[in-house]
């Protein structure tokens, strides 16, 4: 590219002048996409199709694909589990006090849903599934709302002709016309309305967090109290990570009797490894709830697993491998620890855990140390 | 004590009002000496004596242990889970208008990632001459602007639709944040690409595994909105994207993708999932707005707030507030003490950027009774802050998004303040 230094100078006085830099040429920076790389990283599929990979799926695949990667947080009819995503039904309900936005109910288009699961789902293991297991999948949630019959295969040929119900739902902003002239003009300055009272108050629904000593969480503490505070020079944040660990080590290092013996080792071993396992359990808590109190979530507390049986938490609804591979005699161990969260599709496939992994020998490491460091 | 009238209180019925209410409540206060020396005069303090901490104490500094309690905070139970989830910024606490990153909201749809600038790379493609793809170097040689803005989550408020629930401003207005922002005009870098005639929409993507992403029309994208890599004059948090993020003035925060990979040029929207599942307002009519970017302009006073309570007494109080539109600037913000009844105009002090935060003052002699505070922005189109009940009116009760109506705080007598709404 040919480009002088005066243009380049020029350009930049005018910028100056302007606020914001204008350019008389190409700076020439940057290199060319390869095709193979736009392939990679387009993946945008557009209410016309346009993006749309050539493929099939089925109803019947896209049940079982879904009853294995999304059940666990969607359900097994796409009702949504606890808050997750309810994706099925709904119709109807749009001007109902709680609506139920669905694929069926509210998405506008199919290409939403086919993108959206393509590239962002499963949560926690975005991107590993295939074009047709996609196909399978956008295919069974059209069934489950009752758009298509049990024997429905969605292929790229196909899919321009399935149009939603809410197709037609949705409008582009029109506050410029219908708010604004409403909310403009000289606003009024005195006796503008007869005197009020209070009508709502959010203390009746005490759903604030609060500080220890009940007030909103963050509560300004009185001038008088600063020089009161505590020495130690730890943030908020580090002072909550710090007690979480000191209190895991504390467990940890009480004898345990169901804690096996590698766990107790590691935890005696390195609190800074617990401390790093505390860290890397934020990847974790979406789906497995730990210390006292904890209830089955998506997964099942996780209070005890090192050195626990497989598949053997009460209450919890495992996936058939989990309870068979239990059956079997296996253990959590560090062991099997290690080879399940490497890889735990591979480790034990058809299992219901959304999770790709973690990859680092150190992360799985600092997680067992900080499971075992959890009382039971 | 209720029933004086709003007037500067004599010498000595401050004296005798400051004695009632107690040495306890007012400890901190130098009138609260009058009893004797004050012995942090008198006596000489160990820091008036020996060393503080050397230079290098800490290389990256963080605040002070005193201020420990302003941070970030979520409220869990808004979310299944903390990597799918928001926080909010303690605006409560804060001042001026520029908020520190280390305490401003977080917004992730699938955990914040750590991306380097090594391992960072920008695709520009779709209905352009060239595709590129640039390196963190490469952005680094394009010409730069600066620019301060307010982000914005288009559910800040969202939990107030119904009526009051959250007690804190840093609960009810708190998914915000102004940063000044230093980068490059995206327009450049769509020059540099050449958009065709045919490209109408650019689609912005993120680089985590939610790949979040939002389409913006051309024009916007050609006007104000920046390819950042610097927040308040240092590199941008983890949190907010780093190294580089979208800023897109006066627009819900949701299409200020982070961790920005790919800027797609197509000839139409995506419709991605976060521009029609999500971000779109449903009406009273069953149908719903689609593409509402704008933020319109809204205030809140910050202090005193339900976390903010006066402790001082009566007599001179601070009434802080934030204002902002993403309409452009903040011309006035009105300040009420009696639940809208009657108003007076507050100070706006500092500058009034267009589409970022505006702090608004105003200076009152609190006579120590309830007052029901509310704030009412205005900005340079001539909008006028609308109330809850006007918005509902309008929009109903099922809309999550854009709830810019007037805040109001009752603050009782013995100076707490609750959130609550008023008819």
């Amino acid at each position: 590219m040919s480009k002088s230094r005066d243009v380049l100078i020029l350009a930049i006085c005018a910028g100056a002048l302007l606020a914001t830099p204008a350019l008389a040429g190409k700076l020439g920076l940057g290199r060319e996409a390869l095709p193979e790389e736009v392939a990679a990283w387009d993946v945008a599929v557009l209410p016309d199709g346009t993006g749309l990979r050539p493929g099939s799926g089925d109803v019947a695949t896209g049940d079982e694909v879904f009853a294995e990667k999304c059940a666990s947080c969607h359900g097994e009819f796409a009702e949504g589990l606890d808050s997750w995503p309810v994706l099925a039904g709904g119709g109807g309900t749009l001007t109902d006090r709680r609506p139920v936005k669905t694929v069926g109910s509210y998405w506008p288009y199919l290409s939403t849903v086919w993108d959206y699961v393509h590239r962002s789902m499963p949560f926690g293991a975005a991107q590993t599934l295939s074009v047709d297991e996609t196909y399978a999948i956008t295919a069974f949630l059209l069934y489950s709302n009752g758009l298509v019959d049990e024997d429905f295969v969605l292929s790229d040929e196909n899919f321009r002709e399935v149009e939603l119900p809410n197709a037609v739902g949705f409008y582009p902003d029109d506050r410029p016309q219908t708010e604004y002239p409403l909310f403009s003009g000289e606003p009024c300055m005195s006796d503008c309305r007869r005197p009020v009272a209070i009508t709502k108050r959010a203390v009746e629904l005490n759903v604030t967090p609060q500080d220890p000593d009940g007030r909103p969480a963050g509560t300004l503490p009185p001038l008088s109290e600063a020089a009161a505070l505590p020495a130690d020079p730890a943030p908020a944040t580090e002072t909550a990570a710090a007690t979480e660990t000191a209190a895991a080590t504390e467990v940890a290092a009480a004898p345990a009797e169901t804690v096996d013996e590698t766990a107790t080792e590691a935890a005696a071993a390195d609190p800074a490894l617990i401390a790093e396992g505390v860290g890397v359990f934020k990847k974790c808590v979406a789906c497995h709830k730990v210390g006292e109190g904890a209830k089955h979530a998506v997964g099942p507390v996780l209070n005890g697993i090192v050195g626990a049986p497989v598949g053997a938490a009460d209450g919890y609804k495992y996936s058939k491998v989990m309870l068979e591979a239990g059956a079997g005699g296996m253990v959590w161990d560090a062991e099997t620890l290690h080879a399940y969260l490497a890889d735990p599709k591979g480790f034990l496939p058809k299992n219901k855990m959304a999770f790709v992994g973690l990859k680092k020998d150190r992360d799985r490491e600092a997680v067992i140390a900080y499971l075992a460091s959890l009382g039971k | 004590m209720s029933d004086e009238p709003i007037a500067r209180t004599s010498r000595r019925d401050f004296l005798r009002s400051t004695a009632l209410a107690g040495a306890g409540l007012v400890a901190g206060s130098a009138t609260a000496g009058a009893a004797g020396p004050d012995p942090k005069i008198v006596e000489v303090q160990d820091w008036a004596s020996s060393f503080g901490d050397p230079v290098d104490a800490t290389p990256y500094g963080m605040p002070i242990r005193f201020e420990s309690h302003v941070v970030r905070r979520n409220v869990e139970w808004l979310t299944e889970s903390p990597v799918s989830s928001i926080n909010f910024t303690p605006i409560h606490a804060l001042e001026g208008t520029i908020t520190p990153q280390g305490c401003a909201f977080e917004r992730h749809h699938s955990g914040a990632i750590e991306l380097s600038k090594a391992d960072y790379r920008l695709m520009i493609n779709g209905l352009v001459d060239t595709p590129l793809v640039f390196t963190f170097e490469d952005l680094l040689r394009f010409p730069r602007s600066v620019t301060t803005a307010f982000c914005e989550c288009a559910a800040n408020g969202g939990m107030e639709w119904a009526g009051a629930q959250l007690e804190g401003c840093q609960y009810t207005q708190g998914m915000i944040h102004n940063m000044e922002y230093t980068g490059v005009p995206l327009r450049l870098l769509l020059e540099e690409a050449g958009v065709k005639p045919e490209g109408k929409w650019v689609y912005a993507e993120g680089a985590d595994a939610s790949s979040n992403g939002r389409s913006l029309p051309l024009d916007k994208a050609l006007d104000d909105v920046m390819v950042a890599f610097f927040a308040n004059g240092e590199a941008l948090r983890k949190e907010h994207g780093y190294p580089v993020r979208l800023v897109v003035p006066g627009w819900e925060g949701n299409i200020w993708v982070k961790w920005l990979r790919r800027l797609g040029v197509y000839d139409q929207a995506v419709e991605s999932r976060e521009e029609t599942s999500k971000y779109t307002d449903l009406m009273p009519d069953g149908r719903a707005r689609k593409w509402t970017w704008v933020m319109d302009a809204k205030s809140v006073i910050t202090s005193p707030s339900p976390q903010v309570p006066i402790r001082h007494g009566k007599g001179p109080l601070v009434i802080s507030g934030l204002a902002w539109s993403g309409n452009g600037r903040i011309t006035r913000v009105d300040v009420s003490l009696d639940g809208g009844v009657n108003w007076q105009s507050a100070r706006l002090s500092g500058l009034a950027l267009p589409k970022a935060l505006t702090r608004f003052h105003l200076d009152i002699d609190w006579n120590g009774e309830e007052l029901l505070l509310q704030s009412r922005a205005v900005d340079e189109t001539g909008y006028v802050q609308p109330t809850k009940d006007q918005l509902r009116e309008i929009r109903g009760l099922n809309n999550v998004y854009h709830n810019n109506g007037i805040q109001t705080w009752w603050v009782k007598a013995d100076g707490e303040v609750e959130n609550v709404e008023v008819a």
